[in-house]
């Protein structure tokens, strides 16, 4: 009863490695912004802040057209990446990866903003009178305190990547085998006749992968925070 | 042999702390009562607060000084510290707590201090379990040896006992004793229990709205 096509089952790979891509990559940004913004006063702060938001209120297609005229093949920064460092992105799986990564980004740096704010900071000063410098305090302390906000937002951002489709389908297309995910595949099949079977097989198999994902952040964050109140 | 020099000003809102006093091996008590200055002045020992003004000079070694413009960052200072509320990092065993400043320090296994210390303090039952499930007493039994371990030049203790309830005071109390007289580690302790003050002090130092008044033997303590 369940016989996707090949076709559709490249869609289903390809998505999931979009979504793992963007969030591992935007994952370290993700921190560093969220370290930023949750620890530092500086002029400007309030447009950092803003500039990240951006994608979340933004309609995503806006999103992507604003990808494709900056990292497009024939725009500026596209071209110029594409002649001296060889990436390119249009109408590349990349592409995909990194429209699904700059829409999940605020999701990504939101909860472990949260999390970074709410670290008691009394323990990094006693990491450094034991002997840690900045970094290690950060690395020892800061970074796992804050790991059940980490958790969330890498879930979050899987999700959003996951289930992202308009500002992929505009900076990259819908290229199947190359950039087409679940969601443009569903999004196809709902356009041609008879469609409708091989629809509904894509939509079971993005909740099966939506709710794996869920429980495995539940379980994952349940015991990250058991660990950091020191039980 | 005078060991630390302490020599600060620092103003802090409406309050102010200017402080003159030095200390040698044992314990030195700063009492007073609560906001004296007492636990800014510590701060500023470890760097966690920097003075106004002034100089702070651990066996010669210049901790802080406003006019050579010197400022060692809180981590170099190998200065250890006892906090109130014990601060033993909730996300990390025992065992790893109490080897936390071996490790950034990047010293070299020494089991020989580590049992030292673990017997001393008497918490070998505790290494595998975890700070949030250690009763208030045995916590700050931790934090003491997390401190010891670090190797300090220099201990202070910040009220240690403050949140423990007087029986459990009379448990520790014996730990902090033998830890002045057996580990040698000179120690500021601050408090401003009298009875307390009695059991550990080898020097005095009396504070009162962020002055030092008086300095002397235990007996300034009129007890």
């Amino acid at each position: 009863m369940f016989d996707l096509s090949p076709q559709d089952w490249v869609a289903v790979q390809l998505s999931l490695r979009i979504a793992l891509v963007a969030t591992a990559v935007s994952l370290p940004f993700g921190i560093a912004i969220a370290y930023v913004l949750a620890r530092m006063d500086f002029w400007g702060k309030s447009l950092l802040d803003a500039l990240v938001h951006l994608p979340l209120v933004l309609p995503p297609v806006v999103t992507g057209y604003l990808l494709l005229i900056t990292l497009g093949r024939r725009a500026p920064v596209g071209a110029w990446l594409a002649d001296h460092l060889g990436i390119v992105f249009s109408f590349r799986w990349t592409g995909a990866a990194l429209a699904c990564g700059v829409m999940a980004f605020p999701l990504v740096v939101r909860p472990i903003r949260l999390s970074i704010e709410a670290i008691d900071r009394r323990l990094e000063d006693a990491s450094a009178t034991l002997g840690a410098n900045g970094f290690w305090v950060f690395a020892s302390v800061t970074l796992p305190l804050a790991l059940p906000g980490i958790i969330a937002g890498a879930m979050l951002g899987f999700a959003k990547a996951l289930g992202e489709f308009g500002a992929t389908i505009t900076f990259v297309s819908n290229i199947p085998g190359e950039t087409q995910t679940i969601s443009a595949a569903i999004y196809t099949l709902t356009q041609v006749p008879d469609g409708d079977r091989a629809a509904m097989q894509l939509v079971i198999v993005s909740i099966v992968i939506s709710v794996a994902a869920l429980m495995a952040s539940e379980l994952l964050a349940r015991r990250a925070s058991a660990r950091i109140h020191g039980i | 042999m005078t060991m630390l020099v302490v020599e600060v000003e620092k103003k802090l809102g409406e309050f102010s702390v200017n402080a003159l006093f030095a200390s040698e091996a044992g314990a030195t008590v700063l009492f007073g009562p609560s906001g004296a200055g007492k636990t800014s002045i510590i701060n500023m020992i470890a760097g966690l607060l920097n003075p106004d003004r002034g100089k702070i000079v651990l066996d010669g070694d210049v901790l802080f000084d406003t006019d050579k413009r010197i400022e060692m960052p809180v981590w170099q200072r190998r200065v250890g510290y006892v906090f109130q509320e014990g601060r033993l990092f909730p996300h990390l065993s025992i065992k790893h707590n109490l080897t936390y400043g071996r490790w950034m320090g990047g010293y070299p296994d020494d089991p020989a201090a580590f049992v030292h210390a673990v017997e001393l303090l008497d918490i070998g039952h505790l290494l595998d379990r975890r700070p949030g499930k250690l009763s208030g007493g045995e916590r700050q039994r931790v934090a003491v040896g997390r401190a010891l371990l670090m190797k300090p030049r220099l201990l202070l203790l910040d009220e240690p006992l403050a949140s423990l309830d007087a029986g459990r005071k009379d448990d520790i109390l014996p730990y902090l004793e033998r830890l002045r007289d057996e580990a040698k580690v000179p120690m500021i302790y601050v408090s401003h229990d009298p009875a307390e003050v009695k059991r550990i002090a080898t020097r005095v130092v009396r504070l009162e709205a962020g002055q030092v008044v008086a300095t002397g033997g235990p007996e300034l303590l009129g007890v």
